[in-house]
């Protein structure tokens, strides 16, 4: 008996001392073999050729504009919908639900696959026809993609705050719909948006399957090409991704944190 | 793929938030407080209600459901139209069939372990009386490294463990083991698999931290009062409760590493014959000679994956119900 808490905390510490070494050698391992650049001695030198590498700014740009329109359409799809099932038809919920889980079921590369048949040059809507066509259709994959994260991250919001009561309030005081969303529901869920917008930004910054399959110039596609050509480039890019969905994660913890903090102000 | 399931981790974040923000709006003026609950819905004409939800689902439509049925319907389709099972049976040619098997093989070996390997953490930090500092240190890591999937993952491992990898080099040099000799492989199948843990176990950690933090310690205590061991305090009371988690779990992980392209894609070329990657490979190219066979390989991943879904939204019922 007076053994046993000694011994299991044991067991817990060896147990986290492995996953620590699993999960932290390559992340050394990457950052050290990102420095090898330069024989004989370490360097920042590839850092210095991926950041200079006129590709790596075209496409790394051009994800961060497709992972904020996908943030954009993603919200006004999702707060307006999510706002008018909780007040007016609780009934829908889980039919809402059902379809915002879908896309963990469906493989991404099986919904692009669709879009490339349905969406053809030949087809009643021709998305993949032109290039702005193609982006628009690349956003909406996006947000199909984000649709799980997005959803339950401002569902969980909206639990939070009395809908209803709000609603009635904003009405009374003669407000429209679009008056109640926009400065009534937006300003309460804030925190709630913001830790779906993050985690959207992270999913979508270096996916690769739908923009490499729509044939877009996106950070994915770049990052695969060169991780088949390049020896040092890609441990670099792969340190930047790691900071980058690191900082996205960081940044929900931070909100979260301030909407608790709020009130007390 | 891989990010999803960080829900588990972000709601019970904001649950927590619950109390202020109500209190926030209790003190805003409620002129309709006296109005009967439910009241608000009937004076609307029906249509108008519908309305609010018709971009959601005119979007669900367009960009989910009907670009899936099309290639369902393709399946059962042959180049001119005709309704046939040729592409069902296509995909029991030895090369397609043999690609099921591979994935099936590496999700369930990633699964399994994975799901062995984060239980273990997640007890590890929940119940295994470290500091206090460990299990917010833990998930929130596990919240990064669930979404460090696709391309720069497969970088990752092959810095480690690729022929020129740190570890690679380090065993080879202070150990004098060629892990190379002995037929491993990055590119190989318990290369992928060892890549893949590298967002399962995380992924596993969120999933079953909630479950094990749900364990009442007087459950434990009454166990020891009745003189009851370690092992059967697992045996009869821990794992009856858990089972249906952890299995839920790993289902999930198995349809995550099923669906995943990217890191395989990057990590193997298309050296490694797995479902997604032939899927990849036969809409860049129609490698098969068959478009149609192709929607038949798709029909049979949703298929694979929608089933490992159901039995998780099973199990989860169970769990919930438990929990009620």
């Amino acid at each position: 008996m007076n053994n046993a808490p000694r011994e299991s905390r044991l067991g817990a510490w060896i147990a986290m001392g492995l996953g620590t070494l699993y999960f932290l050698l390559p992340l050394i391992a990457t950052f050290e073999f990102s420095l090898r650049m330069k024989r004989g001695e370490y360097s920042f030198e590839a850092y210095k050729v991926v950041f200079g590498d006129p590709l790596f700014q075209a496409t790394f740009g051009y994800s961060i504009v497709m992972a904020l329109a996908t943030i954009a359409v993603g919200v006004l799809l999702v707060v307006p919908t999510a706002y008018w099932v909780h007040l007016r038809m609780p009934k829908l919920r889980p039919l809402v639900e059902f379809i915002t889980l879908l896309p963990l079921v469906i493989p991404a590369i099986v919904i692009v696959f669709g879009y490339l048949r349905m969406y053809n040059s030949s087809s009643i809507l021709p998305l993949t026809g032109s290039e702005h066509a193609t982006d628009f259709l690349l956003v909406c994959s996006y947000v199909t993609l984000s649709l799980p994260y997005m959803y339950r991250s401002v569902d969980t919001g909206l639990r939070t705050i009395d809908v209803r009561t709000l609603t009635e309030a904003a009405e009374v005081l003669g407000a429209r719909r679009a008056t109640i969303l926009l400065r009534v529901i937006f300003p309460n869920i804030t925190s709630a948006i913001l830790s779906g917008a993050f985690l959207t930004f992270a999913v979508v910054i270096g996916e690769f399957t739908m923009a490499s399959l729509l044939d877009r110039p996106a950070f994915g596609p770049y990052l695969q090409l060169i991780g088949a050509n390049r020896a040092y480039e890609p441990s670099a890019l792969a340190v930047i991704a790691f900071l980058v969905t690191w900082a996205s994660m960081g940044l929900i913890n931070v909100f979260g944190r301030n909407s608790r903090r709020q009130p007390n102000r | 793929m891989a990010v999803c399931h960080a829900r588990f981790y972000f709601s019970d974040r904001q649950s927590r938030s619950l109390f202020d923000t109500r209190e926030l709006q209790v003190s805003a003026p409620s002129p309709s407080a006296s109005l009967p609950a439910g009241a608000g819905p009937q004076p609307r004409p029906l249509p108008l209600n519908w309305l609010g939800v018709l971009p959601f689902f005119l979007f669900a439509l367009l960009f989910m459901l009907l670009p899936t049925a099309y290639l369902m319907v393709g399946a059962f389709q042959d180049a001119e139209g005709h309704f046939t099972l040729a592409n069902l049976a296509g995909l029991l040619e030895p090369n397609v069939l043999n690609a099921y098997w591979i994935s099936f093989r590496i999700s369930v070996a990633s699964a399994l372990t994975g799901g062995l390997l984060g239980f273990l953490l997640a007890w590890a930090a929940v119940l295994g009386k470290l500091p206090a500092w460990i299990r917010p240190t833990l998930m929130t890591f596990s919240g990064v490294a669930s979404n460090f999937a696709g391309v720069p993952l497969a970088f990752a491992f092959l810095a480690t463990l690729g022929r020129m990898g740190l570890v690679t080099v380090l065993l080879r040099t202070y150990l004098d083991i060629n892990i190379y000799s002995t037929g491993f492989s990055i590119l190989s199948f318990t290369g992928l698999t060892l890549t893949y843990l590298y967002f399962q176990i995380p992924l596993m950690v969120l999933i079953v931290t909630p479950a094990l933090e749900g364990l009442k310690k007087e459950w434990r205590e009454a166990c020891d009062c009745l003189g009851g061991s370690t092992l059967q305090y697992w045996r009869y009371i821990a794992m009856p409760v858990l089972w249906p988690s952890i299995l839920g779990a790993m289902l999930l992980l198995f349809a995550n590493a099923f669906g995943a392209v990217a890191t395989a894609y990057a990590l193997t070329g298309s050296s490694l014959n797995i479902v997604p990657i032939l899927l990849y490979a036969q809409i860049r190219g129609d490698v098969l000679h068959n478009p149609n066979l192709g929607y038949a390989m798709a029909l049979g991943m949703i298929v694979i994956t929608g089933l490992a879904n159901a039995g998780y939204m099973v199990l989860r019922s169970k769990t919930d119900r438990r929990g009620a």
